[in-house]
């Protein structure tokens, strides 16, 4: 492979890193009564903000409680990017295009299944609303990104530093396939 | 015909210069008006520039403003117990009023005095004196509670308190009333013989600001009116004035006026530091008592100790001083230089002013002009710096403004005189309405004044606000001192008697203020953190229910097994973590008080029902949207009923609606 596959393929993985030091995704929560703010971050390994009032405030519609203790890919996930990070050095180190492709395409496919598993876990908590709950509200999915107002709050999701650099990792890996594709075409 | 028509254009020629005269002082007053309206307008939402803390006199309390806005922000309750929020009844907060008297919730409360570093507000604690029952009090500026109280044994009426040292090393106190010590049944006529006043020094711990009475100096049996500690060069001094020097006993208004002078008597507390430290002193026995609010647990505890160390001036040679002073001195306040120590004459017509220089170099040159229980009386030409002359009539308390002015209210005259240090000239008056006692300057006692406002105390208001039967409200007056001029801003009524006040930048403060208290650091011993961990547990005739409350709900709501002589106490914890959502609690039939729980603390309320029947609860700070839901019921059956002790709660939760 070129240097320069090998220096985007490493980059990439060095990039996924940010993972561990920033959060993949935050909720900002907006109400009258919270001029201060309310929030909530989903990191690869931890739920963080201000769990513990979103919980609070979620009774009030039935929605089950956020546990992080009970969230199985807390733990897990962590372990896969390290893997994922290590083994796209690796593929830089040894400049094989086979594996180069072979690392990209895992990459993309954890990451897809990483957003339809976060999409999953909405829809159950959005959807599976106590039916004794004070305030009934119809079934919802939060947004992965956007916008949604949901009682006297708005809700705000999008991508933090975290996610943003696991995106732009992903995108830099296929950079690395395009480049030494056509390198190779020519 | 020629005169009168002259006349009357003269006439019409006069009228129109006096309409247009007319129209253009309207026209002034009105934007002298205007103008002062905007710099007391404090925008919705917006924060004022100081918080003022004024006393709240015989109400017991501690009320705290906004400057310049004058908006009445909390009121703390400091020595009277607070049924609003169950200070002073519930369990936790019962100790605090603990005195060797008993259980005094009420008190009167005068001087705030902030903690200092340096010369210099810090913001960390504000202390306050209990007038009646001598005691003082530390509030904690993060929560804005009073966390400390300590009793002042050898004392009676605690007036000349608590004013602190420049770093608060100590805070001090003196007795108003001599009294006979050790306190024994004497005739009255005894006094001279008998009674002694006592000028107190409480060390406070520079971490945790914990008050222990250090040492008293037992003094000749004046009354002692008011202190204040020296700063800079007067730094290890503090200086109380006293009056009736004629050691009178009764009808002391024509009695104790007899002399021209009386004092102020200037302590040196390193002097009496090292004769403590080499022994030269005497152990004196008055059972007081020392109360304490763990911070862990929140829960207020005493202890009675039972010792005092006492100071003799004949066993400790150099510890005190008298400085001669006219006539019946009230206030003594020590300028920002820390150089001047000024004295309100409250019979005379001057302002005395001692110079620390002039009083070093007295004592250095034993100018003494007689001897008083064994204690040096300077000569007053010797330590006097200068006066002022023709001030107003009774001048009471001085504040500086850090640029070489001092401002001293007048009682008799009802006003505010402007002066120069070291000229004593009198510069500007401006009046107050009524009866001026304190003013304030925020840091205006201190080494470094936020020289920008003055506040007025007033005792009468008569006619200056809406009447509201024979008591009128008492009111504080906001008045410019940045121009040459003083001017008044804003006048507003007051909580209580706004008798001294102390202020300081809010930005010292509002960034560390409280606003939960983490669940995880609860350290109560009654503190239920999980509604799985509530229940209800009977210990023969004490009943303890563990209780929780968040939005909106108690657990348990339902409890039964209750007898009619049973004691219940609700241990109620607000498990909730978010900031502004405490909970009350409220039983019907409580003798004592509701509770207000803050987030991640536990209170308790003891509850003695008197007959079976079966008693709603609620809470009573409006938490939630569903508030008015958040309540429940306790049910007391007849003695030897044997309801089992429970939640009450069905045996199976009710079915979702179909």
């Amino acid at each position: 492979m070129k240097t320069a596959t090998r220096i985007l393929a490493g980059a990439a993985a060095v990039l996924l890193l940010a993972v561990y030091a920033f959060p993949l995704w935050r909720y900002d929560l907006g109400a009258p009564q919270y001029p201060e703010g309310l929030g909530m971050t989903i990191w690869v390994h931890k739920i963080g903000g201000q769990l513990a009032l979103v919980n609070q405030l979620n009774h009030y519609i039935g929605m089950k409680e956020i546990q992080p203790d009970s969230l199985a890919e807390l733990r897990w996930i962590p372990w896969i990017v390290g893997a994922l990070s290590a083994s796209g050095l690796l593929v830089a180190i040894l400049g094989r295009f086979a594996w180069l492709v072979a690392w990209f395409v895992t990459l993309a496919v954890l990451g897809l299944a990483g957003l339809a598993d976060f999409y999953w876990w909405l829809y159950d908590y959005g959807t599976n609303l106590s039916p004794e709950a004070p305030i009934q509200l119809p079934p919802f999915v939060p947004p992965i990104i956007g916008t949604k107002n949901l009682a006297n709050f708005e809700i705000t999701t999008y991508p933090d530093v975290g996610g943003l650099a696991a995106f732009a990792a992903g995108l830099l890996a296929l950079l690395a396939v395009v480049v030494e594709w056509r390198g190779r075409a020519r | 015909m020629r005169t009168t028509t002259l006349v009357k254009l003269a006439v019409a020629g006069l009228c129109v210069f006096a309409i247009a005269y007319v129209a253009r002082a309207a026209k002034e007053a009105r934007s002298l008006a205007a103008n002062a309206a905007q710099r007391v307008y404090v925008a919705p939402g917006s924060y004022d520039e100081f918080y003022a803390f004024l006393s709240g006199g015989f109400n017991g309390q501690l009320a705290v403003y906004g400057l310049p806005s004058g908006r009445l922000l909390r009121i703390i309750p400091v020595f009277s117990a607070h049924p609003e929020n169950g200070y002073g009844f519930s369990e936790e907060t019962k100790p605090l009023l603990m005195t060797s008297y008993g259980h005094v919730p009420w008190d009167d409360t005068h001087h705030p005095e902030l903690s200092q570093t340096k010369g210099v507000p810090d913001g960390r604690w504000i202390f306050i004196n209990a007038n009646n029952t001598p005691r003082i009090a530390r509030i904690d500026l993060r929560s804005f509670e009073t966390v400390e109280t300590i009793e002042i044994p050898n004392a009676g009426g605690q007036h000349a308190s608590p004013f602190a040292t420049e770093n608060t090393e100590y805070v001090v106190a003196g007795t108003r009333f001599s009294v006979p010590i050790p306190q024994e049944d004497t005739a009255i006529a005894s006094y001279k013989d008998k009674f002694k006043g006592t000028l107190s020094f409480i060390k406070v711990d520079p971490e945790s600001g914990h008050m222990r009475l250090a040492f008293q100096v037992l003094m000749p049996g004046f009354n002692y009116d008011l202190a204040h500690c020296g700063k800079g060069p007067s730094h290890g001094w503090c200086f109380y004035t006293s009056y009736n020097s004629e050691q009178a006993s009764t009808l002391l208004e024509v009695n104790a006026s007899k002399n021209d002078k009386d004092f102020v008597a200037a302590v040196n507390w390193k002097r009496a530091e090292e004769c403590v430290a080499q022994g030269k002193t005497t152990q004196l026995s008055a059972k007081y008592y020392h109360n304490l609010m763990d911070e862990a647990s929140r829960i207020a505890r005493s202890e009675v100790l039972d010792s005092q160390t006492v100071i003799e001036p004949t066993q400790c040679e150099g510890v005190v001083y008298l400085l001669p002073t006219p006539k019946s001195p009230h206030g003594v306040d020590v300028d920002s230089t820390g150089r001047y120590i000024v004295a309100g004459g409250k019979l005379s017509a001057t302002i005395p002013v001692h110079s620390f220089e002039k009083m070093q170099k007295a004592i250095a040159e034993k100018k003494i002009a007689a001897t008083i229980e064994g204690i040096p009386v300077l000569e007053f030409e010797a330590v006097l710096g200068g006066e002022v002359p023709n001030a107003c009539l009774g001048p009471l308390h001085t504040e500086f403004d850090g640029k070489g002015y001092a401002y001293t209210s007048c009682f008799l005259s009802s006003e505010v005189i402007k002066w120069q240090l070291e000229s004593w000239k009198i510069v500007d008056r401006i009046p107050t309405y009524y009866s001026i006692g304190h003013l304030m300057i925020p840091g205006g006692d201190s080494a470094k004044p936020w020289g920008k406002y003055l506040v007025a105390m007033n005792k009468i208001t008569k006619d200056r606000y809406l009447p509201t039967g024979p008591e009128l409200t008492q009111s504080a007056q906001l008045i410019d001192i940045t121009g040459d001029k003083m001017q008044l801003l804003l006048d507003f009524p007051t909580v209580g008697e706004p008798h001294y006040a102390q202020a300081i930048a809010a930005e010292l403060i509002a960034e560390k203020s409280t606003r939960i208290y983490p669940l995880e650091n609860n350290a109560h011993p009654h503190a239920t953190k999980a509604e799985k961990d509530t229940r209800v547990v009977r210990d023969g005739k004490d009943v303890r229910v563990y209780m929780t409350t968040i939005r909106s709900h108690f657990k348990p709501d339902n409890i039964e097994g209750i007898e009619v002589g049973d004691t219940v106490y609700f241990h109620v914890t607000n498990v909730e973590q978010d900031w502004d959502v405490p909970h009350g609690f409220a039983v019907l039939g409580a003798q004592n008080a509701e509770l207000l729980i803050m987030p991640g603390e536990t209170r308790t309320l003891r509850w003695e029902p008197q007959a079976p029947g079966v008693y709603p609860f609620y809470c009573t700070d409006f938490c939630s949207a569903l508030h008015q839901e958040m309540q429940g019921y306790i049910r007391v059956s007849a003695k030897g009923a044997k309801v089992p002790l429970g939640t009450g709660a069905p045996a199976t939760p009710p079915k979702p609606n179909a």
